[in-house]
Formats: C-alpha cells, sequence, structure tokens
C-alpha cells in the first residue's frame, strides 16, 4: 500500500545537523579561526567583500568559515546580511588621488613621476609550488615609502596634454543610481553600469574581458595606471555641516587606457575604461575595465560585435548570487511540470505510431 | 560585530512599504509587469524570494498561512519557507486550504475554489511570457506597451504545425482583463481555468526578475488559443490511488523498475480532505 | 469627395535631408507617389537612395524636412507627429519593407506559413486553419511550392527567402510598398523571374511602390516615375521611359550610356 513520502521535515534538520559536522571536519585538526582567515587568506575576504557588496573584514571571515570556503556561498551569505542593514546616505566620493599607495605601477610609461612601486604582488613570482616550510616568514621585508603628493594619476598627466577624454562630469543634482534599492532598468547609465561590474562575478568579468582582448570587441586596452592602498572615507553629517571620516578601506583602482577617437569637430584623445573595488583585487579590476570600456560602445558609436559590448547580456547576468540561485533552483522539485510535459510526449508518441500503422495498413490495402 | 533584529516577517517597514506599493500599481493594471527592488532574502534567488516577499510584505499577525510546492505542504521547499516565516513572523500556519488567509504556492493552485477572504502567492521564475521568444527585455517592454503580441500566436502556430497540438504545456500564457499577456509561473495548464473570475487576490512575485504583477479577484483570464484549436486541459488519464479523485491533478509515482507506477492528487491538502470525509475523521489544523 | 481623395498624393516627401555627423546621407529631397504608382529611385552606391528609403519608412529621423502619409481614413498626417504604437503598426499592416538581404525581413527559425501569417496574427487572426489558408494562397501566388510551407526558409534558396519575403509583406494589403534592392544578389534568371513576378502583383494589387535600386533595367521594367540621385542629392526626376530614352541632365546621360546593351 503506498504511503505518501512524509517527513520532509526531519531530513531538513537532519541534513542542516551533517553540513555542520562535515563544516567542522576532523574534530583533532585544530579549528580555523576568523583572524586566520583574515589574516591569512586575505584575497579571500577581499573578493567575498567586493562582490557581497559589503567593507567588512570579519564578516567576509566568518561567511567564508560559515561557507566551508565555497566563496558564492560566502558572498550570498553578506549580501542578505547587507539586506537588514539600516541605511544612513552615500559617503563622499572617494578620491583615489590621495590613496596612501602600497603599489603602483603602469604601463604606459617607463618611468613616471612617483616612480613604479611594485608592493605586495604574485606578478614576478614563479609558480612552483612550494614545500610548506617554504612559505615561512624570513624576516622583515623591505618597504619603500610612498608619497602620494609625488604620485600623480596617469590619467590626470595625459589629460594635462588633453590626451585623454576627461571623466564626464557628474551631474550634482541626479540622484546616483543604487542597484540595492532599484531594479535594473535598461540602457542603463554607466553609474549603474559600473556598480553592476563592482559586484559582478570575477569569472564572469574575467571571461569577457579576455574576450575582448582575443577581438571580440576589441578596444586596444594598455594598463593606464594600477594602484593599491587605502583611503579616507568620509561621509557628510546633515547635522553638523562638515565631512566626517568614517575610516580608512584598502581599495585597488585600474584605469585602462583605450583607442583613441576623434571626429571632424574633435581632436583625437584616448578613451578609458575604469576599475575599482575592495581590498587588493587586480584581477577583478582590471576586468572590470575592459567590460567598462566595451560596454560604452553605444555612446562612443562603435560597432557591437562581441557580448562583453552587449549591455542587456552583461548586465544581467554578472550576478553570482542571482545565477546560482537560478542554475541550482533545478535542484527544487519540477515533478508536476515534468508530469504534463509527459503527458503531451507520450500523446504525441501515440499519434506517432498510429499515423505509422495506419500508413501501413493502407500501404497493405494497396 | 553587527547582530541584525530582524522586523515582523523579516523584512523592514520602508522595504514592505516599497513591495505594497509595487503590489497595489499591479492591481490597478492586472497582468502588468510592475519592477520593484527585490531585496536578498536568507533563501537563494529562484527559490522563492519573490513569493516570499509578497507574503511577507501582505502578512499580518491574524493571518493563517499555508505554503505549498507541487500542491504538497510537506515537500522540502514548502517547509523551508513555511519554517522562515514561522521563526520570522510567528505566524500561525495551516495545511487547510479552505482555513488559510494566505496561501503562497509554486507550481500548483490548489483544487478547493478559493474565497474572497484569501490570498494566493505564486512563486514566479521567469515572469515574461515572449522571454523565450525575445530575449531583449526592451524588446519585450515595448510589445506589452504596444499591445503587440502577434508573436505569441506565431509560437502557437509554430506547435500545431509541428506537432499537431499546441506545445505548451504549463506556463501557459494568459490575457488578462483582455489586455496583457501575462506568464501564469509553471503551473500546468491544468490550473489555467482556475485563474479565470477567481474570488480571491492573486500575486505573482519573481524575486530574481525583480518583477511583481496582479489578477484582481473576479478578472477575466483567458488562455491564448485558436479558434480551431481551443485551450484544452490536459490531465493524466486516471484515479487517485488514495481517495478515488477523478478530476484533481495527478502525479505519477514509480513504484518500481518495471514499468510499475501509480496515480496521486497532487494537491495533497485536497487528497486528505477526501479521505478522511470518507472516513469521517476531523481534519487536524497545524499549530 | 472619392475623386479628391483619389488626387492627393499617398506619400510625400518635403525637403527631406539627413546628416550622419558631417557626412552627407541625402539633401533636400522632396517627391508625391500616387496610388498605383511605382517610383524608382536609382543611383550608384553612396547615392543616398538607401538612406532616402529608410527616412520615407520612419525608420531614420529626419534632420531637416518631412514625410506625410494618407492613412486608410483619408487624413494625410505627418509620420513625425505619430505615435510608436501607430507608426508600428502602420509598418505592420499599411505597409511593407522588402530588404535586399530577405533574412533581414524573414524570421529566419520559424516556418513559412507562420512568417506569412504572423502579420495577420497580429491583427488579430485566430483562425488557424483560415491562417494556413491564407498563407498557402499566398505562397502559390508568389510561385513558391505550398507544400513547403512547414519548411523554414533556412531550407530555401535566396529566390525563394525572397518570394517569402515578398509574401509576407503583401499578406496584410498594404497600400505602400518600399524595396531595397528586392533582386540584388540573385542570379540573373532568378532576377528575371523575380522581377516578372513583382510587375505582375503590383499591377494585379494596385500596390504604390518605392524602389531603390542601381539597375536601371529594373527601373525600366517596374516603375512608372524614375528619381536619379548622387551624392546625396536628386538630379532628375520624370517618367521612367522619358528619362531613360531621353536623359538630360549629364550625369544621367553618363548613367544611361553604361549600360551595357543586352
Amino acid at each position: 500500500m503506498y504511503v505518501a513520502a512524509k517527513g520532509g521535515e526531519r531530513a531538513i534538520e537532519n541534513a542542516h545537523r551533517l553540513l555542520a559536522y562535515e563544516r567542522r571536519g576532523d574534530p583533532s585538526v585544530p579549528e580555523l579561526s576568523l583572524a586566520q582567515i583574515g589574516e591569512q587568506l586575505t584575497l579571500a575576504v577581499d573578493r567575498v567583500m567586493n562582490e557581497g557588496s559589503l567593507y567588512d573584514r570579519e564578516l567576509a571571515a566568518l561567511a567564508i568559515k560559515q561557507a566551508r570556503g565555497d566563496l558564492i556561498e560566502a558572498i550570498f551569505l553578506v549580501r542578505a546580511f547587507r539586506a537588514t542593514l539600516p541605511r544612513f546616505g552615500a559617503s563622499e566620493p572617494v578620491d583615489t588621488a590621495a590613496v596612501s599607495v602600497r603599489r603602483r605601477i603602469s604601463a604606459t610609461f617607463k618611468d613616471l613621476p612617483g616612480g613604479q612601486l611594485l608592493g605586495p604582488t604574485f606578478d614576478y613570482t614563479h609558480r612552483l609550488l612550494e614545500p610548506e616550510s617554504a612559505l615561512a616568514l624570513t624576516g622583515e621585508p623591505a618597504r619603500a615609502e610612498a608619497n602620494q603628493n609625488t604620485m600623480p594619476r596617469v590619467t590626470d598627466l595625459l589629460a594635462g596634454e588633453d590626451l585623454v577624454e576627461p571623466s564626464p562630469p557628474a551631474d550634482s543634482e541626479a540622484r546616483i543610481g543604487d542597484l540595492t534599492q532599484d531594479p535594473l532598468s535598461l540602457p542603463a547609465a554607466r553609474d549603474v553600469r559600473l556598480q553592476n561590474l563592482a559586484r559582478g562575478d570575477e569569472g564572469f568579468l574575467l571571461a569577457l574581458g579576455y574576450s575582448t582582448q582575443r577581438g571580440y570587441g576589441r578596444n586596444h586596452p594598455f594598463a593606464g595606471e594600477i594602484r593599491l592602498g587605502e583611503a579616507e572615507l568620509e561621509f557628510a553629517a546633515e547635522e553638523v555641516g562638515f565631512a566626517v571620516p568614517l575610516g580608512r578601506i584598502t581599495v585597488t583602482e585600474c584605469q585602462m587606457i583605450n583607442q583613441f577617437r576623434g571626429s571632424a569637430s574633435e581632436p583625437p584623445r584616448f578613451t578609458r575604461g575604469y576599475g575599482l573595488g575592495f581590498g587588493q583585487c587586480e584581477r577583478k579590476a582590471m576586468a572590470m575595465a575592459l567590460v567598462d570600456r566595451a560596454l560604452r560602445a553605444r555612446e562612443l558609436g562603435e560597432e557591437i560585435r562581441g557580448p562583453a559590448q552587449d549591455e542587456e547580456f552583461v548586465l544581467s547576468h554578472s550576478d553570482n548570487v542571482q545565477a546560482t540561485g537560478f542554475v541550482e533552483h533545478l535542484k527544487l522539485p519540477h515533478y508536476v511540470d515534468f508530469q504534463a510535459e509527459l503527458g503531451l510526449v507520450r500523446r504525441l508518441r501515440a499519434e506517432f505510431e498510429e499515423a505509422g500503422t495506419a500508413g501501413s495498413v493502407r500501404e497493405a490495402a494497396e | 560585530m553587527n547582530t541584525p533584529a530582524y522586523n515582523f516577517a523579516y523584512l523592514d517597514e520602508q522595504t514592505k512599504r516599497m513591495i505594497r506599493r509595487a503590489i497595489l500599481k499591479a492591481v490597478a493594471i492586472p497582468g502588468y509587469q510592475v519592477p520593484f527592488a527585490s531585496r536578498e532574502m536568507p533563501m537563494p534567488y529562484g527559490w522563492g524570494t519573490g513569493g516570499v516577499q509578497v507574503t511577507a510584505a501582505i502578512l499580518g499577525p491574524d493571518d493563517l498561512l499555508k505554503v505549498i510546492d507541487q500542491g504538497s505542504d510537506d515537500t522540502t521547499n514548502a517547509v523551508s519557507i513555511r519554517k522562515f516565516f514561522m521563526k520570522t513572523a510567528g505566524a500561525r500556519t495551516t495545511t487547510s486550504t479552505r482555513k488559510a488567509t494566505v496561501i503562497q504556492t509554486r507550481h500548483r493552485i490548489p483544487e478547493a475554489p478559493l474565497g474572497e477572504h484569501q490570498i494566493l502567492v505564486f512563486q514566479v521564475p521567469i515572469p515574461e511570457p515572449l522571454r523565450f521568444l525575445e530575449p531583449r527585455e526592451t524588446e519585450t517592454r515595448r510589445m506589452h506597451a504596444l499591445a503587440e503580441y502577434g508573436l505569441m500566436h506565431v509560437k502557437l502556430y509554430e506547435d500545431i504545425a509541428r506537432h499537431g497540438h499546441i506545445a505548451t504545456t504549463y506556463a501557459y500564457p494568459v490575457k488578462v482583463d483582455g489586455r496583457y499577456v501575462m506568464d501564469p509561473s509553471p503551473t500546468p495548464k491544468f490550473d489555467n481555468p482556475k485563474m479565470n473570475d477567481c474570488a480571491a487576490l492573486q500575486l505573482f512575485g519573481a524575486g530574481r526578475e525583480k518583477r511583481i504583477y496582479a489578477i484582481p479577484p473576479y478578472t477575466q483570464v483567458k488562455s491564448l488559443d485558436f479558434d480551431d484549436h481551443p485551450f484544452e486541459r490536459y490531465r493524466a488519464d486516471g484515479t487517485c490511488a488514495l481517495c478515488g479523485a477523478a478530476d484533481s491533478f495527478l502525479d505519477e509515482v514509480l513504484t518500481d523498475d518495471r514499468g510499475g507506477r501509480m496515480f496521486v492528487c497532487s494537491d495533497t491538502d485536497h487528497c486528505e480532505t477526501r479521505r478522511s470525509r470518507r472516513s469521517g475523521e476531523p481534519q487536524q489544523v497545524s499549530p | 469627395m472619392t475623386d479628391m481623395d483619389d488626387e492627393e498624393p499617398l506619400l510625400i516627401a518635403q525637403g527631406l535631408t539627413k546628416w550622419y555627423g558631417r557626412q552627407l546621407g541625402c539633401r533636400d529631397v522632396s517627391l508625391d507617389l500616387y496610388e498605383g504608382e511605382v517610383m524608382a529611385v536609382v543611383g550608384e552606391s553612396g547615392s543616398g537612395k538607401s538612406t532616402l528609403l529608410q527616412l520615407l519608412s520612419a525608420q531614420l529621423e529626419a534632420t531637416a524636412g518631412r514625410v506625410l502619409y494618407r492613412m486608410r481614413d483619408g487624413v494625410t498626417r505627418d509620420l513625425s507627429i505619430l505615435g510608436e504604437a501607430e507608426r508600428r503598426f502602420l509598418a505592420r499592416t499599411d505597409w511593407g519593407y522588402v530588404h535586399q538581404e530577405p533574412t533581414l525581413g524573414l524570421r529566419m527559425m520559424v516556418s513559412a506559413g507562420a512568417n506569412v501569417g504572423e502579420r495577420l496574427m497580429a491583427v488579430g487572426w485566430r483562425h488557424y486553419g483560415k491562417i494556413r489558408g491564407a498563407a498557402t494562397n499566398w505562397l502559390e501566388r508568389v510561385e513558391l511550392d505550398p507544400a513547403r510551407i512547414d519548411d523554414t526558409p533556412q531550407t530555401y534558396s535566396g529566390g525563394m527567402r525572397q518570394r517569402l519575403q515578398i509574401a509576407r509583406n503583401l499578406v496584410t494589403h498594404p497600400r505602400l510598398v518600399l524595396m531595397d534592392e528586392p533582386t540584388g544578389g540573385l542570379d540573373v534568371s532568378v532576377q528575371a523571374r523575380l522581377l516578372d513576378l513583382l510587375r505582375g502583383l503590383v499591377a494585379d494589387l494596385k500596390l504604390s511602390a518605392v524602389i531603390v535600386t542601381h539597375d536601371l533595367a529594373v527601373a525600366r521594367l517596374l516603375s512608372d516615375r524614375i528619381m536619379v540621385m548622387k551624392g546625396g542629392e536628386v538630379i532628375e526626376t520624370g517618367l521612367t521611359d522619358q528619362v531613360l530614352d531621353d536623359p538630360c541632365k549629364p550625369y544621367t546621360q553618363l548613367l544611361v550610356a553604361s549600360i551595357l546593351p543586352p
């Protein structure tokens, strides 16, 4: 006698308990601390802050631990938490020229005011897997003191000669778009596009940026400047009438210098792509700058040839929390819709067979 | 570290107000998809966040909530969502369709006819009925604005030309109040007629796609078809092995690996009600 | 009153000018097209004839000048004042637009029958049998095999696709058809048959048409009047036979002279 399966509730509770157990792993192995994750898996924390759209290293570390290292799951946790936080307003725009620089490079000039400061980077390491012991610290590293007064932005230097297009000035009256408050509406203005890219999946943007380099909407990029450092965050408090410093955040900024353009009425200038993120996230900032520039194709009158230039495609699929939700939702029961399809297919097959036998009966009769 | 204190039903009042404004717009324009600023919820996009946000915005302390998925109260996601509202709103819940004031559902409309005191909240994955014919949102918005639905009928024509039948078996498009073409969510087309002239308010929430739409009570809802290929309800040929119903939507259950199968009502409350009537047992309401 | 209406042009262009930045598309083009009249716009590539066609069909916005169209209710309206909904409705019912490249004017992944039936469905036809019947009818009229009604245009040759595009456009009995090099890119023999078909259809349905072509032979075969363009400017207009037999302007003379005798 068939009895409808019950106990979905108990199954879920048991699954949660098993998950917690697996998360801890072998109890004889020391438990990971949030401090360890924050200090030693810094770049994972940076990514979770970026795509979670929340600057809080401790929370990001907690999310990574709770998510067992699955970064997209951790990003989801941070986003969901963010949605519950009260909002006071928007900070003043971060002045990246005033960042206290720890790393600053430019591919467009051999040397420039302030110099090339390599900072902490994997760039010139040899990707040889080391025995763990070789990862141990061996004394204090050399540190160069960066004097940001002598480190002007490359784009400002080029702009001084009017060689690069100016950043379009913001309309101070216009409300800045906010994807966490309003649904995306297309066509999108650049503020919303950049926001979408900033919280977009690093892998997705990386692939799209890569595709532009391989010809799917090529825009001849040069890395004008990449800088990493700490920036002061300020908030204009109405009650006191001036900007109040909230603290310092680490940011990575990438300015791409791209294909020049001019017209009969405008002298030729280089165009730009922009990327900015929390923490040290060069790959993300660079990919973001490549895609930002690609998405300006419409505005710059360029032929749209590759997916990276397709605004609707890029902006609708960049959010990995949405993407994973929908992809993984296929695990949910769909047996009712499947039942409906089964019914149709069975009926069509029956008709197909009937037509077949009718045909052969006719042939036999002839 | 900040630890959040959650508002009644999780969402803050500001967000609820925003969602209610969207709902009001949706009710004012039956079948029209109203964009809304969907929030990140504690369950993933695609797992009912739209429906959950609509329910959270309308749920009050006096409501009695029923949550079903595939017609059943006991499927894992229905359990998870019901627990969510019990935890964040202290919601009173029930499995009884008749007694519930708010019913959140995925992929089915309950068999029992609904009343004026009830609201049915649908979970919607893809709100745009034209999406698979025209992937661009900019174009589909225009098509709705100009009531350009020729493409929809082209699809139906193609089905008949190719298969001899309209090949859409669920998420079957309907015309609401004679104006907007709407996707009823992946309910089987068997359920389409229930939306027409329904006494209850029907609300549709798509969290990931950020749209809310509505069918006000007693609104005309007509499934798209051709005059000479009229809309047909499909139902498996059989009766429920548990309660004997011959007119409810049936789930197929595989009983062995040699093709053995049986059919049971997809709507578990409907089935249990019929069975308890036959045996004279009183119905249970969940605490 | 009806006689007066018949004497009003169906389509009027006044001083149409289009600049693409500093590049001239066309300048100061005016024409009057009457019902049942076919006008050919000829010129080499870059003459501005395609720009003109797009301006006439409101696909492009003019820099200066306007386009007026006499609607079915007899009222002549400025196209730029019509709302987008009305313009799109006109484009689906009262007008036809035949692209040089048929894939632009067809739904390639949808059957021939659906391609022809779409406009009917868009204006409210709801009987599958009747839609299919009308589609079959039109396939026959454009000399396509009605047995191929369920095939997609993917499986059709270039000439067949062009015929299908024509059928798709004519099914709602439009009064005005705009054609952009309708026989361009086709085999010479295929061209000849297609031109024959077009001539027959235009006469039978009393269509008004503006046909853009670089081929004077097409103009001679199909059109009552001709407009010669070069570098965005109108060089000469008049009755086709007159202009082609006795061209006034030096450029027109050059054009006519360059046709190799058959």
